[in-house]
């Protein structure tokens, strides 16, 4: 009869869970709508959670190799805690970002969101996800664990709306057969501007078009957005209300891009993704491309290829790079709080875990995980995360991507010779402040 | 015994019905036909008529619908398209020139060639249904699956046609997705190539509508083959024409997943149709009011098109 027992006081158990559950949410409910401290408030801030059995929800974008990983994590996870069950669903990042918000509206969202650091302040400012700032505080997370870029970003209008996981620079690929065959010595790669000019002209005496400029965001876009940095400019003012990528320092860092093409180190009309195709296949020495890639490029040993820092081409080291953070859903039905406590443990289960998650190929955003002997055995990722000091990430403004977009576009049409530099970063501005104009009205800030 | 006692009365009934007066037969059939329709009326109600009236409201609107307000601004959405120093304005038009482009552009080449097709495939060969297959099946492909494709096949460095044309001994660094007017020619030619068997089917259905006796009167009477086609087929087939033509051109004004896919609005903004910079301004910067103008917009320009293309047909026929 023990066993009867046992069950009954189990059933008794839930009993009471969904009894407490009730009144949390019913008492939240009092609370009112705009109340959003009051699901994040509940609970000891993700340290433990011994409620209830919870089922959440978790949306991710992970459909490279990375998912898998991902997976592997959250089986883990679900093992390791009997009263916590994770369910994962991946959308492709687009989908993803378009599908949230009409179903969190609707009260089918997920309970967490895996989101990137961009588009953080815009889904906070829509209401979407909620502040975390307790479970920061919870879990004893300040800015001396992460990289300080990383977790500022995390911010918008002093609250905390993500708890980064990763991050991901861009890296600077290089083919090392090519390198050889125009006698460069393949241990090194270029690290600044001269030194990779005169591999280019090296490559050049070969025949070999050394680096190719592609027009599209992915990745000649991520690579100008970076030298706007590297050359001393940035593509907002400080609290990005203005567009400032047709500064000269940043008209001369796309400049520079173009007269890749102009010069012959680059063909005209690369199409997109054709740059790191031809680095893949020897036709290209050199790519800057996502840290993503690495992984991609292990799949294929017959490549003699290498990643490095990327070189200094302007006045100080700067790369493009986002991150990857966890977010907690807004629920427009009420609040559950086993729900967000169980959320809560998973996301400091998976942070302190995320030396894991760095074989999937990203830069773990805690130091204590950089620091760690075994994340420097990840030759590949860990050479990447020097570069972090230097990240040029973009601002927290609600709809700062739409208007990051406008600078892709001037890009495109610069390296295509549709206009001057000049004129196409002038053209992008113009439309740029009227659409930060227009996002201040929406958003209210 | 039941049947006969049930069908008995129903056919009394019919009698007495229509020898009843004119007022209670009215009163009887008033109904019927509004029964008839009302289950297709509801699915149109709720998934035609309501959604564009809701998208006339949500044009007058400010409307982001995850925020709380959602200010009514009159004409305000449609105004934006007209007065130069919009925010809209100067990309609207562009995409209204590249849906502009090219619909004028491809609608020719698809009403023209699926005729042709469908003339050679109507003919009795050896192969015929083999044939039919052949030039049908890139139709079921979706345009995601053609799209990445071509993409890949008209590289301007890497890609396969660049390659078959430089051994030749043409030009192999043509910039198919990446400069204009090269970007047209591959968007209409992979439309082309994509949807030409879907309109050849339906001119295939309209030529066996025609009655074979025609032909054989117009053969007796000395008309050759053009005379024929001119004569007898083209004017057989003019209801068939009239739906490939409308269709087509309402087809090509909603181009979107081909730009999007291959050559993603490239050089700048060039090639971005219409209906891309409607989904991207309504769904992924969320501005759903000014998308929904835009849409009304682009409608209204297609009906006026449309009601065109049937006063032309309607003044051939007279």
């Amino acid at each position: 009869m023990t066993v009867q027992r046992a069950e009954l006081s189990r059933r008794r158990l839930l009993g009471l869970g969904l009894g407490v559950g009730a009144a949390a949410t019913l008492g939240l409910a009092g609370c009112g709508n705009d109340d959003e401290q009051g699901g994040a408030a509940s609970g000891n801030g993700g340290k433990t959670y011994d409620g209830p059995k919870v089922s959440l929800n978790l949306w991710n974008g992970f459909t490279g190799g990375d998912g898998d990983i991902f997976k592997k994590l959250v089986d883990q996870f679900n093992g390791e805690h009997a009263n916590i069950a994770i369910t994962v669903a991946t959308y492709r990042w687009e989908d993803y970002y378009a599908k949230l918000p009409g179903a969190v509206t609707s009260g089918n969202g997920p309970d967490i969101a895996v989101m990137h650091m961009d588009q953080l302040a815009t889904f906070a400012a829509r209401k979407v996800i909620q502040p975390v700032d307790d479970v920061a505080s919870a879990l004893g997370l300040t800015e001396a664990d992460f990289a300080p870029t990383v977790w500022k970003g995390g911010l918008y209008q002093d609250k905390r709306y993500g708890i980064p996981l990763d991050m991901h620079p861009v890296g600077f690929y290089y083919n090392k057969t090519l390198l050889e065959r125009a006698g460069l010595d393949p241990a090194k790669p270029p690290t600044d501007r001269s030194e990779l000019e005169e591999a280019l002209a090296a490559l050049k005496g070969k025949g070999i078009q050394g680096f190719w400029m592609s027009p599209f965001q992915f990745t000649g876009g991520m690579t100008g957005y970076s030298l706007v940095y590297q050359f001393g400019g940035s593509l907002y003012n400080a609290d990005a209300t203005r567009a400032t990528f047709n500064s000269p320092e940043a008209v001369e860092a796309v400049t520079w891009c173009v007269e890749l093409v102009t010069d012959g180190h680059s063909p005209a009309n690369v199409g997109q993704d054709a740059d790191y195709l031809a680095l893949k296949s020897g036709k290209n020495a050199f790519n800057v491309n996502g840290i993503w890639q690495v992984n991609d490029l292990k799949k294929s040993p017959e490549v003699q290829w290498g990643v490095a820092a990327m070189p200094q081409i302007g006045s100080k080291k700067s790369v493009w790079a986002n991150s990857h953070n966890f977010t907690i859903v807004q629920q427009p039905r009420g609040v559950d709080a086993n729900k967000v406590a169980g959320a809560k443990v998973f996301v400091n289960w998976l942070s302190q875990h995320s030396l894991d998650w760095a074989a999937g190929g990203q830069v773990p955003a805690r130091r204590s995980v950089l620091d760690d002997p075994k994340f420097a055995e990840l030759t590949e990722v860990n050479t990447l995360a020097t570069e972090l000091p230097d990240a040029a990430f973009p601002p927290a403004a609600p709809g700062i991507g739409d208007v990051t977009n406008l600078f892709y576009v001037a890009f495109n049409e610069a390296v295509l010779g549709k206009k001057s530099p000049k004129q196409a970063l002038d053209d992008g501005v113009a439309k740029a402040d009227k659409l930060l104009e227009d996002n201040r009205k929406k958003y209210g800030s | 015994m039941a049947a006969p006692t049930v069908a008995e009365p129903t056919v009394t009934e019919a009698a007495r019905v229509d020898a009843s007066p004119p007022a209670a037969r009215v009163m009887h059939g008033r109904a019927t036909p509004y029964l008839f329709l009302l289950p297709y009326l509801l699915i149109f109600g709720v998934f035609g008529l309501l959604p564009i009236a809701l998208g006339v409201w949500l044009s007058l609107h400010q409307w982001d619908f995850q925020l709380p307000n959602k200010p009514f601004v009159g004409l305000d959405n449609y105004a934006d398209l007209f007065s130069a120093d919009s925010l809209v304005y100067g990309d609207w038009w562009e995409s209204v020139r590249a849906t502009a482009t090219f619909t004028v552009a491809s609608v020719p080449l698809l009403v023209v060639l699926p005729l042709g097709m469908a003339l050679l495939l109507n003919r009795s060969f050896p192969g015929r249904t083999f044939f039919r297959a052949i030039y049908f099946a890139p139709y079921v492909l979706g345009v995601a699956v053609i799209g990445l494709l071509w993409r890949f096949l008209l590289d301007a460095n890497l890609g396969f046609v660049n390659h078959l044309l430089g051994l030749v001994g043409l030009p192999s660094d043509t910039p198919w997705v990446t400069a204009t007017p090269w970007a047209w020619v591959s968007l209409v030619g992979v439309t082309v190539w994509w949807t030409c068997g879907f309109n050849a089917v339906i001119y295939l259905a309209g030529l066996q509508d025609i009655p074979a006796e025609l032909y054989e009167a117009a053969t007796m009477d000395g008309a050759s083959t053009w005379d024929k086609f001119r004569n007898v087929t083209l004017p057989g087939l003019r209801p068939v024409l009239l739906f490939v033509v409308t269709t087509t051109i309402l087809a090509s004004a909603n181009m979107f997943g081909q730009s999007y896919l291959i050559t993603q609005g490239a050089p700048g903004n060039e090639t971005r149709t219409v209906v891309s910079y409607i989904v991207e301004r309504g769904l992924a910067q969320n501005d759903a009011g000014r998308a929904a103008a835009m849409s009304i917009t682009l409608t209204l320009m297609l009906v006026v098109v449309s009601v065109a293309n049937f006063r032309i047909f309607r003044y051939q026929e007279d």
